[in-house]
């Protein structure tokens, strides 16, 4: 019983739930905010993560030189994104997003990108500079319910404080006129634009913004395994964002951290729970097998967002008066 | 509603009905007429949907400091002209100037900027932002909207200024109750009120209104007529398109009527009720559309 619940501990303050819940703040500020339908988050993922390992690996630049790479290649990837498909509706750019990042995801694997990329091999051991600023000690921390490795915390620790600036730096925009132009961008295009407003540069600017902290976020999961697979980053992750933006509630500051919070709860206990009914025999394995319990815990994850759906349309921060008005 | 619309008159003179012969009254009442000081001069301006041709202005002068009404049947063009005008649809050929810059080719949100700016036929009020939120988004020239700026927060006196005249507009639309409530959550009349409130923050010379009375219950018109006229007498042009005929013909001191695309007439309101082109159009001679007349005749 303690081993389920400090498992469940452990998956919601873990380096994952942090890091999607930063990739999730960037995904808010598109949907949320600028009601941009952007289904390809994992692309500006992954090229935040290759960014770093190709540059340390494969071109042998310093570590910071890496980061910066990534994120460059997010800006470059959200201009090309955006630049063709924001002036037309909004069904372009969900279509462009989709389709490039299960493109982009195929090219980092393909024979043709391996010198750089290394293919489906991945790259490993980049991050090394990271773990070296670390000022913990080397053992095991225990938190009372759970431990921690020292690496382990010392991710969570930068994870949570990038999260703790990125909501810092949403709030502050958001509440200024940029922001208030964003969320008219959202509510009505044509009127932003009766009014003076160049909705295209504001549409592009939080295209890129959304994309440069998805960007750190994939670096951060690069970092957290010291290792790139181009198939971490698969469709499945911007479903996860979008489930954990639409929980926690969408255009709220702090939605996408709580959304991330209970998404990694979940998970983590449920995973943790139905492999202990497993193990006891509780379950029997002709029922469930030890290799269907992943599975299993998505489909619950799938129903709990259907029931979030039906009684709490707007996510656990939202606004339901906001949610109700007939916006047409 | 009504005490507003009566101040809003009280500052016109005393004069209701609205004509003011002014610098109009010596203007031939032909198509493409010239006008002694135009802010608006269209020439040849075309628009053509597939095989339909919905637009096709050969030359229009629009009055500076008037009201000028755009009439004509369903399908005649006039919201094509106005979208063509004010940037939001793109003519196959053609210019326009506003106060001497030519337009042709300008993105709408410059051309707001420059001071037309334009409301819609089905309100566009931003729903999940509340009334106040939606005047203080219409200022220009907001140095917090920059991406830079917005963070380091340089743009909070600025922003006390914004307020204070978005508080001002809200008092003078009798809106200062909706103050902090969502668009979404007005009526229908209040939306078409916290449009061209909204409309004014932007510091416009000329106004263009599609249809501001659609929707829009009686006791509710004669307040927006008010607002209206009041703007005009505050020095403003005002363009608007609109099916109501006593409207029309009640604040206009220009009206222009199109048919098929072109305008086949102009004049001042008494000049447009004897057209025979302008009768020919609604009577259904050329398109038909019997419904308008009886509307009209109401």
């Amino acid at each position: 019983m303690m081993k389920i619940l400090s498992d469940a501990i452990a998956g919601m303050l873990g380096p994952e739930a942090a890091i999607y819940a930063l990739a999730a703040i960037g995904l808010n500020i598109h949907f949320g905010y600028t009601g941009l339908l952007n289904f390809g988050q994992v692309a500006f993922m992954l090229v935040g993560a290759y960014g770093l390992a190709a540059g340390v690996v494969t071109f042998g630049l310093p570590f910071w030189a890496g980061i910066l790479i990534g994120i460059a290649c997010a800006v470059v990837l959200a201009l090309i994104l955006g630049i063709p498909t924001l002036r037309l509706r909004g069904d372009y750019l969900a279509i462009a997003t989709i389709a490039a990042g299960e493109v982009l995801r195929y090219v980092y694997r393909s024979g043709y990108a391996e010198p750089v990329t290394n293919g489906v091999f991945g790259l490993r051991q980049f991050a090394d500079p990271f773990y070296a600023m670390s000022p913990l000690p080397d053992h095991d921390f225990d938190l009372g319910i759970t431990t921690f490795s020292a690496r382990n915390l010392w991710v969570m620790i930068v994870s949570w404080s990038l999260v703790a600036l990125a909501c810092a730096l949403v709030y502050l925009l958001i509440h200024s006129p940029w922001g208030r132009v964003l969320r008219a961008v959202r509510e009505d295009e044509l009127a932003a634009r009766s009014l003076g407003k160049n909705v295209y540069g504001f549409k592009l600017q939080s295209l890129v913004l959304g994309g440069v902290l998805g960007a750190i976020a994939g670096a951060l999961l690069a970092i957290n395994t010291q290792s790139a697979y181009p198939d971490t980053y698969d469709p499945k992750v911007t479903f996860y964002l979008y489930a954990i933006v639409i929980l926690g509630g969408a255009a709220r500051v702090l939605g996408p951290v709580l959304g991330s919070l209970i998404f990694w709860l979940i998970l983590a206990f449920l995973g943790s729970f139905l492999r202990a009914a497993s193990d006891a025999g509780v379950i029997p394995a002709e029922v469930l097998g030890s290799s269907a319990i992943g599975a299993l815990v998505i489909a619950f994850v799938g129903l709990g967002l259907l029931l979030l759906m039906v009684f709490r349309p707007s996510g656990i921060l939202g606004n339901s008066k906001e949610m109700r008005l007939d916006v047409r | 509603m009504s005490d507003n619309a009566a101040r809003v008159r009280s500052t016109d003179g005393g004069e209701a009905g609205g004509h003011r012969p002014g610098p109009l009254a010596t203007v031939p009442a032909e198509p493409g007429s010239a006008k002694p000081d135009p802010i608006l001069v269209v020439d040849h301006l075309t628009k053509s949907f597939g095989g339909l041709r919905a637009v096709r202005v050969d030359h229009l002068e629009v009055q500076r400091g008037t009201i000028t009404a755009l009439i004509g049947p369903n399908g005649a063009g006039k919201s094509t002209f106005f979208n063509q005008v004010s940037g939001f649809d793109r003519p196959d050929s053609g210019g326009w100037t506003f106060e001497g810059h030519p337009l042709a080719g300008k993105p709408a949100y410059q051309i707001a900027r420059m001071g037309m700016v334009r409301t819609f036929q089905l309100t566009k009020a931003l729903m999940r932002l509340t009334a106040l939120e939606n005047l203080m988004l219409g200022a220009t020239g907001q140095s917090g909207e920059r991406f830079l700026p917005a963070i380091v927060r340089s743009w909070r006196s600025q922003e006390k200024d914004v307020q204070r005249r978005a508080e001002e507009l809200l008092d003078r639309f009798n809106l200062t109750r909706m103050r902090d409530e969502f668009a979404g959550s007005m009526s229908g009349g209040q939306r078409k009120l916290l449009e061209m409130a909204r409309a004014l923050m932007v510091h416009p010379t000329m106004i263009m209104l599609d249809e501001p009375m659609s929707g829009v219950n009686p006791a509710l018109t004669q307040s927006l007529l008010g607002h209206i006229q009041a703007l005009r007498d505050d020095g403003m042009t005002i363009i608007l398109v609109e099916h109501d005929m006593d409207v029309v013909m009640g604040i206009s001191d220009w009206v222009v009527c199109f048919a098929e695309g072109e305008v086949i007439a102009e004049g001042r309101p008494r000049d447009i009720q004897s057209t025979q082109a302008v009768i020919d159009a609604y009577l259904g001679s050329r398109t038909g559309d019997q419904h308008d007349v009886l509307e009209a005749e109401q």
